[in-house]
């Protein structure tokens, strides 16, 4: 499946309850679908405060698949690329403290999902792709 | 999103009821600090029990109230977290600071 939407956090909770609901018919565990909404709520909040820096025209594009009960999910903006994926992905960095970000988001998705990879291109745009076993 | 106060025997408490994400983060956080502000009171607790999703921005929300009241003396404590808001603040390591009760 595919959502395209626009990068607003009104969103939010839209778009991890599709993702969500995408999975429900392989009957995964009530833990799991936590562990899916909250990633997916973390990447887009990225995108979003992050790629965009709050700007309103911004779009996100996310794409889902399952493969013998395996969800491969891909988070996509076009904003402005994350310069250094190493320092963005170790526990409690944030280049937005004074808006008291945590610092965790990827944190978290790191270890809710089984796996977690992040592709940049500076200047065009962000994708993170995540998997997780939904028979687990 | 929902907040409801309770003072009793000098203890605040502060219901969240809802979602807690960057959707409500901004205007929660104003909210709360401008009634902190006024407030003189022994313990602060965020009650959770009908909260029913927080991400890392619930996280960074606490830890900004965390500090403003602990400047002033005053701790805060969690109570009731749903299972998958229990998960989060654990991988945080929030209740090394701020304890469930």
């Amino acid at each position: 499946m595919s959502l395209r939407f626009k990068a607003i956090a009104e969103n939010e909770s839209f778009a991890r309850s599709v993702v969500a609901a995408f999975c429900v018919p392989n009957n995964p565990t009530l833990e799991i679908l936590n562990d899916i909404k909250t990633s997916v709520s973390e990447a887009v909040t990225n995108c979003i405060v992050h790629a965009y820096d709050g700007r309103k025209d911004g779009e996100i594009m996310i794409e889902a698949e399952i493969v013998h009960d395996r969800l491969t999910i891909r988070i996509i903006d076009y904003g402005k690329g994350i310069l250094d994926i190493e320092k963005a992905l170790s526990d409690f960095y944030t280049t937005n403290e004074q808006d008291e970000r945590s610092g965790l988001g990827f944190t978290i998705m790191k270890s809710f999902m089984d796996s977690l990879e992040v592709e940049s291109v500076w200047g065009a745009g962000t994708t993170v792709t995540m998997t997780k076993n939904l028979d687990a | 999103m929902v907040v409801k106060t309770k003072i009793k025997n000098n203890n605040l408490c502060i219901y969240l009821e809802g979602e807690l994400d960057q959707s409500v983060a901004e205007k929660l956080r104003g909210d709360l600090d401008n009634y902190l502000e006024r407030i003189n009171v022994k313990n602060v607790v965020f009650d959770m029990e009908k909260l029913s999703f927080m991400d890392s921005t619930g996280i960074g929300l606490i830890m900004g109230r965390y500090k403003k009241l602990k400047a002033r003396n005053i701790p805060i404590y969690i109570t009731k977290p749903n299972i998958q808001i229990d998960k989060v603040l654990r991988v945080s390591g929030i209740y090394k600071i701020i304890p469930q009760i």
